[in-house]
């Protein structure tokens, strides 16, 4: 009899599968794919050795794009369809692009209702999206080769500063790159559990993450297992990028070289900083040589004392928020107690110095600061696709930025404040102000400033059918909901006639789904996988999860938890999902999944709540012990 | 399934609360109940863990902030914090006080013995409010709440301006 079957021990437990998963870390310049083998975290090099992947994409008439080295070596040579540091463009408008002031060597397609920057490329018109998942792809299949397997999942680093638009950007690549993303973490969160799993470290420590274009700061307190981040701070516009471009124009005015100089000059030069700044990391000066465009030479040097000049004040840019952390966090220097150094651009021995003279504490250099953010978010990407069950490991995070609503007067009410832990839901009651209004106007946006136009639009939509009412009667419930990646989802309600109205927050400078549904099936790889395939395949999946989750649950606590009849109707829908499960038939598998969900909500919520009070039960015991 | 946000951690409803307490215990919930750890699961399942995750980060918020804490006690006596008006000396007090921020802004003065100042108004407030809850005053902790709101206003607007001037 089946209900015997699965009380008995040993016989319900799915046997045990490792499932193969990936940390990526997406970089302005250099990205990386990281897996736990062997109970060891460690990044994975290409075939010729090399670990880390230049973010460079170079596109080619009739050719698949080149990615990485083959890429970076175009780059003077097809600078215009050459593309780097594509990271920068990310969940950002054109307007944007242009104004943070940085000459960008591309060629832009003016396009007034996308908001999205497009590239123009000989392959045609390119979006910072699209560029991003080619690099995914690629390091995807680095991966699937070595482990030698489909990737059931993985986790990919942001930026914590990264706002909405940013993030969901990076999930659209990945979903256009064929990647199941289990999580988007923030790359200090991940650095800090590479490192504070590597040196057992407790208490209050300081990230300060220098990447090639993006500058994060977070405050994290570790302890037992648990990483949770008390506050965070940054410049998503803020890198190694900008300091080779302070000393490239520093270089330009010495050798008399034109602002409107060619791509591809600009792009020489930049390289030739680049070179210099390594240079000065261990040595006091770096020589210089200049191929002008008359076909003469410039020659000349970077003193040490020179550099300092140039990059202190983009140092000193960082400061500010390190102080911010520290506020929002209620903390003083006094009271950190490490600071860990991240990022390719914490090599210059300048930034150490300036940065731990703020923290009065020598910074931590001790792991390979491009590799950290990467095996971080494997170790995260192994426990989430659910190879270590007894693990105790818990990443709670924050946002980085406030969300809130546009109110009368162009002025914004802040709904949710920065750094509050996520996942978060919270609500504000509106009333309307008109009689007989119908409509209510709704824009969610994100930032800190008290003006909606000083802050980042993410979406408008409209709570329509409000019955007519005199002014003030009607009330209004707009609900934000922020999800363990950091994904908003916002919906309005208006409470007294339900009317209700749902948006996910699609960023205006995201992709809209349609568009990714179009890429996918563009894109070579989802071609000839039918739609209908692709759903069966995603209800299999589910179907295993509940049989699996189900049965580990009735054998656990079945017996305590559930009633007799309870446990033969659970039993039934069980059988029934059982006989349709390896069918043919998505819709049939769809409903007998729900009939489960419908009949074990009691007993999910009841375990829920055992599970409560349990945790609270081991605490009452140690508070025992403790006064003892 | 619970009466109030103290309830979830076990804590007496009091204004006065034991920090480190608190955080352990919503440590210890968050590893029972966070989604991370329902990665796996299937999606309903997933989806209770969030709703238990949520609650018990707004009750976690409230609670660890003592001006919402103080907020959220009223609350629970039926209080809006935001009802009322304030009596007339303290707005002068209000009044003053921005008026030397502006001044401030204006002159480029130096800012951290007004930061300062606040802060001692808030952790006055603080025993204040402590004492109040505990004779069960609520008329007088509702002036309390209200004044604190302004002073944590004022404050950060204060940090702000320094953030300026550095």
């Amino acid at each position: 009899m089946a209900l015997l079957q699965i009380s008995e021990p040993g016989q319900s437990a799915a046997p045990h599968q490792h499932n193969l998963a990936a940390g990526i870390d997406l970089g302005t310049t250099n990205s990386l794919v990281a897996t736990v083998r062997s109970g060891l975290a460690e990044t994975l090099p290409d075939n010729e050795g090399h670990h880390l992947l230049p973010s460079i994409v170079h596109y080619a008439k009739d050719a698949a794009p080149q990615v990485g080295y083959a890429a970076k070596a175009q780059a003077n040579i097809d600078p215009l369809n050459t593309i780097a540091s594509v990271k920068r463009l990310m969940g950002r408008g054109l307007k944007d692009v242009k104004t943070t002031g940085t000459r960008l060597p591309y060629d832009f397609v003016e396009n007034e209702d996308q908001g999205m920057p497009m590239i123009r490329t000989v392959v045609g018109d390119r979006s910072p999206v699209q560029i991003s998942a080619d690099i995914l792809n690629t390091l995807k299949q680095r991966a699937e080769k070595t482990l030698g397997g489909e990737l059931t999942g993985v986790v990919i680093t942001v930026p914590a500063y990264f706002d909405e638009a940013q993030r969901q950007a990076t999930k659209d690549a990945a979903t256009l790159a064929g990647l199941n993303v289990l999580r988007l973490l923030n790359e200090p969160t991940a650095a800090a559990v590479a490192y504070g799993l590597d040196k057992s470290a407790e208490g209050v420590h300081a990230i300060y993450d220098l990447g090639g274009g993006t500058f994060d700061i977070s405050i994290l307190r570790l302890q037992r297992g648990v990483f949770e981040v008390m506050a965070t701070a940054g410049n998503s516009a803020l890198g190694g990028d900008d300091f080779d471009r302070a000393i490239a124009q520093w270089i330009m005015q010495q050798a008399g070289i034109a602002d409107d100089a060619e791509h591809s000059h600009i792009r020489e030069l930049l390289d030739i900083a680049r070179t210099a700044k390594e240079t000065l990391s261990t040595n006091e000066s770096a020589p210089l040589e200049i191929r002008l465009e008359e076909g003469s030479v410039w020659q000349g040097e970077l003193s040490n004392d020179q550099f300092n000049q140039l990059i202190d004040p983009l140092i000193q840019k960082t400061i500010a928020p390190c102080r911010r952390t520290l506020r929002d966090a209620g903390l003083s220097t006094d009271d950190i107690n490490e600071v860990v150094m991240v990022g390719g651009s914490t090599r210059m021995p300048r930034v150490r110095e300036k940065i731990g003279d703020f923290f009065k504490r020598t910074p931590h250099v001790d792991i390979d600061p491009d590799k950290v953010v990467a095996i971080g978010a494997a170790i995260q990407a192994d426990i989430l696709a659910g190879n270590k069950p007894d693990d105790d490991m818990l990443l709670l995070d924050v946002i980085p930025l406030s969300l809130g609503i546009e109110t009368m007067g162009g002025l914004v009410e802040k709904i949710i404040p920065r750094n509050t832990t996520i996942p978060v839901a919270r609500g504000q009651d509106f009333t309307t102000f008109k009689d007989g209004q119908t409509a209510m106007a709704i824009h969610v946006v994100q930032g800190e400033r008290e003006l909606v136009m000083d802050c980042r639009s993410l979406a408008r939509f409209e709570l329509r059918g409000i019955p007519p009412m005199v002014a003030g009667a009607g009330r209004i419930r707009v609900s934000y909901q922020v999800d363990a990646d950091g994904l908003l989802s916002v919906s309005a309600k208006e409470e007294t006639s339900g009317v209700h109205s749902q948006i996910t927050v699609k960023p205006s400078y995201g992709l809209q789904d349609n568009e990714i549904e179009r890429m996918l099936k563009e894109s070579l790889e989802y071609a000839e996988e039918d739609v209908a395939t692709r759903t069966l395949r995603e209800q299999q999946v589910e179907a295993d999860r509940v049989i699996n989750a189900l049965r580990a649950a009735l054998k656990a606590d079945g017996q305590v938890l559930l009633k007799q009849h309870e446990f033969l109707e659970i039993n039934t829908a069980l059988e029934d999902l059982l006989k349709v499960e390896q069918g043919n038939d998505a819709d049939a598998i769809k409903n007998a999944i729900e009939r489960i969900n419908d009949v074990t909500q009691e007993f999910a919520a009841r375990r829920m709540d055992a599970s409560i009070h349990q945790a609270m039960k081991g605490h009452r015991l140690n508070d025992f012990a403790e006064n003892e | 399934m619970y009466n109030n946000h103290f309830e979830i951690f076990e804590l007496p409803v009091s204004f006065d609360i034991n920090k480190d307490t608190l955080a352990q215990r919503y440590r210890d919930l968050q590893r029972a109940v966070h989604p991370d750890k329902y990665a796996n699961a299937p999606d309903r399942d997933r989806r209770l863990a969030m709703q238990k995750t949520v609650q018990i980060n707004e009750a976690f918020q409230t609670l660890k902030n003592p001006l919402t804490r103080a907020g959220y006690l009223l609350h629970l006596q039926g209080i809006d914090q935001n009802d009322g008006i304030m009596d007339g000396e303290f707005l002068m007090t209000q009044m003053d006080l921005r008026e030397e921020l502006a001044d401030i802004k204006q002159k480029s003065l130096p800012i951290e013995a007004f930061l300062s100042r606040m802060e001692k108004q808030m952790q006055s407030l603080i025993d204040t409010l402590s004492q109040q809850f505990a004779q069960e005053n609520w008329q007088a902790a509702h002036d309390s709440v209200r004044q604190f709101q302004f002073f944590t206003r004022l404050h950060e607007d204060a940090l702000r301006l320094e953030e300026e001037l550095i």
